[in-house]
């Protein structure tokens, strides 16, 4: 997993509330071998519509999402989280996540950011009077900061840990390697394998 | 104070206990199969990660594949590319595979216990709820997530957290007719869908240890069903006499030594259990599901029950949709319900024992006109063995069909579908809506009850025949 340290870029105002994993990714995109080439499916629905926010030039190579509370309810598809990854978004700002995209989201390394719906006004107005500009997500201060914006927010300390370390769940079991390794020469002879090694 | 059997194979794999961590479990064997291994390889692949332990890893191909013209290419675009994604996998990370064509390839849960790869003691997982049959083994099988299976091909580890144990215990002997299949089902109906929740079931008991290896792996299959994380059953003469002689059962001194170390493997009698359930075998019936989960069951004899006799009212609600969904009326003799189709197959009961049992009732008699039967092996070696003993023969005689191994009409995955309002009895394991084809309508049964329905098409269990019937079919301890 990338580590997660301080993250500038141009944002994205999604002014919709309870966005489910169903509109993040429609379901039949799960049929996909791969945890790539999402990205066309985000938000595949709203995306035909030529207004959408995403499909506005201004906001083209944007990777920060700014949406409203509740966002990645429904379905636990960690599918959702890949798509928002796939197509470029480091992180997401929301008043609210739905519990289970939150675990998915930290467990991928896509940052969700949680401040109050005020805040997210803000940077709606900022980005929506002008596209270019930037917001700052800092991990490493729990800040937020952007032109008249400056807020704290908090994650869980093993969580903050994780995405500042870049560690994922694989590199974490694999500091055990000796333990591991360990464990594997003391396993009885008796045990069964796949493969004549 | 002592430990239960789950407790003492879980110990036994602790890699690594920290305070306020989840332990850290050793995984011994790990099955594959195409539906949810390819992000788990695409992953591998991004971080530049091997397959840690080839050599306790395994492939097949089940969910997608075909039971008729298995020579031809797969129709369905998507369903090839599945496998031909794990055919690329497999061969780019080292994995042991056995393709659609291949003598071992099968159901994942028929492919590992009859290679002689789940063994007491182990941990099997595999991205699959119904791993937990390889629990009969006295195993601790879990299914896993896909983030979990790449977590397993890049470390042989998993964290797990903790559960919590449970007992189930079969008193008496199960009356002629009643099978393995009734006994989990009447377990679900009494403890409900979520009524393992957390829980590794232990299932013992005399009608339990009476029961084959075969059919010890019908119950555990369905722990998954009522909830639960896994299922177990102790280890004993009938495990070893199964296990013996397979192609990666231990041999020599090593045969010893795992016997010495399997008969430990018993819960200590001054073992707690968090929750205990009894049951009496003798109250037990041949058993079929009326709704639309499977702890919506009751005894052949009895009728369609009315939805306002559920005193909770989200099991009232559930079952008014239920029977709305499958086009029921209260009241209704469960006897009465007419079929259009009948399976046969599965990881639930798909194996040599439970195909002979189908095939005891079939023998001589035949399918009726209006009826669609589908004989599905749960992999290429019962069906070798099915073919050597006759029974192929059998099936086909009395007008149903027999296919190629697979999933088949278990999951609404591959061809084998109902269409739309179709009503089918099936020893599958799941009768959710849309489980066997979009629309279709599913209750789950035993084989010999899937037979005699298949014969007189409606509900109905080998008693309910004219005429002399094998019921008890003889069956060696293993083929
Ligand atoms: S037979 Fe059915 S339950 Fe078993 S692995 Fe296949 S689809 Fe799953």
């Amino acid at each position: 997993m990338e580590a997660f340290t301080t993250h500038t870029g141009r944002a994205v105002p999604l002014r919709r509330s309870n966005v489910d994993t169903d509109q993040i990714i429609p379901a039949h995109w799960l049929k996909k071998v791969t945890r790539d080439g999402f990205e066309d499916g985000l938000f595949e629905a709203w995306r035909k519509d030529p207004d959408f926010v995403l499909n506005r030039s201004a906001h083209a190579g944007a990777t920060v999402l700014v949406a409203g509370p509740d966002f990645g309810t429904g379905s636990s598809r960690e599918h959702a989280v890949w798509a928002l990854q796939n197509y470029g978004f480091r992180a997401v700002v929301s008043s609210r996540f739905a519990d289970i995209f939150r675990g998915n989201s930290l467990k991928n390394g896509l940052l969700t950011v949680v401040l109050p719906q005020e805040t997210v006004e803000a940077l709606w107005r900022l980005t929506e009077d002008d596209p270019t500009a930037e917001v700052t997500v800092d991990l490493v201060a729990r800040k937020v900061l952007a032109t008249g914006v400056e807020a704290d927010f908090a994650l869980d300390e093993n969580a903050r840990w994780r995405l500042l370390e870049g560690l994922d769940d694989i590199s974490l079991t694999l500091k055990n390697e000796a333990a591991i390794a360990d464990f594997e020469a003391s396993r009885p002879a008796f045990r069964p394998r796949t493969l004549t090694v | 104070m002592g430990r239960t059997l789950a407790e003492k194979v879980w110990d036994d794999h602790v890699v690594r206990r920290a305070e306020g961590e989840p332990d850290l479990l050793f995984i011994d064997l790990h099955l594959l199969h195409e539906v949810t291994s390819p992000q788990a390889f695409d992953g591998l692949r991004k971080a530049g990660r091997a397959v840690r332990r080839t050599d306790l890893t395994i492939a097949t191909e089940d969910h997608n594949t075909p039971t008729l013209d298995i020579d031809k290419p797969i129709a369905d675009p998507v369903s090839r590319t599945q496998l031909e994604t794990l055919r690329k996998n497999c061969a780019d990370f080292g994995v042991r595979l056995h393709p659609l064509g291949d003598v071992e390839q099968g159901v994942v849960h028929v492919v590992g216990p009859q290679l002689g790869l789940t063994q007491p003691g182990m941990t099997v997982v595999c991205g699959d709820s119904h791993t937990s049959t390889h629990g009969a083994f006295g195993a601790l099988a879990f299914g896993i997530g896909t983030s979990q299976v790449e977590h397993v091909l890049a470390t042989q580890t998993l964290p797990m957290a903790p559960f919590r144990t449970m007992a189930v215990t079969v008193n008496g002997e199960l009356p002629a007719g009643v099978t393995a299949k009734d006994l989990i089902l009447a377990v679900i109906a009494r403890i409900g869908t979520g009524g393992g929740q957390g829980y590794v079931i232990e299932y013992r008991g005399e009608a339990v240890e009476k029961l084959s290896m075969e059919a010890r792996m019908t119950v555990c299959n369905m722990s998954i069903e009522a909830g639960a994380r896994a299922g177990m059953i102790a280890p004993d003469r009938t495990t070893f006499d199964y296990v013996r002689g397979r192609e990666h059962a231990p041999s020599g001194a090593d045969w010893d030594a795992a016997v010495a170390y399997w008969k430990t493997l018993r819960t200590d009698d001054d073992a707690v259990f968090d929750h205990e359930v009894v049951i009496e075998a003798d109250e037990l019936a041949p058993f079929v599901t009326w709704g639309t989960n499977p702890g919506q069951g009751a005894p052949l004899s009895a009728a369609v029950p009315d939805p306002g006799s559920f005193e909770d009212v989200s099991a009232r609600q559930a079952a008014e949709k239920a029977l709305e969904y499958m086009g029921l009326t209260a009241g209704q003799p469960l006897r009465e319900v007419a079929v259009d189709t009948v399976f046969v197959g599965s990881c639930t009961n798909g194996r040599i024992e439970d195909l002979r049992s189908a095939a005891s009732v079939l023998r001589g008699r035949r399918v009726a006109g209006d009826v669609r039967m589908l004989v599905v092996p749960g992999s290429v070696r019962v069906a070798l063995q099915a073919v050597d003993e006759g029974l192929d023969k059998v099936f086909t005689e009395a007008g149903a069909e027999w296919r190629h191994a697979g999933c088949s009409m278990c999951l609404g995955m591959n061809p084998d579908q109902l269409a739309p309002g179709e009503r089918a009895a099936s020893t599958s394991n799941r009768n959710f809506e849309g489980r066997q084809g979009k629309g279709g309508r599913t209750h789950l049964v035993s084989p010999q009850v899937a037979a005699a329905t298949a014969v007189l098409g409606h509900l109905a269990s080998p008693a309910d025949l004219s005429g002399p019937t094998e019921t008890d079919v003889r069956t060696p301890a293993r083929f």
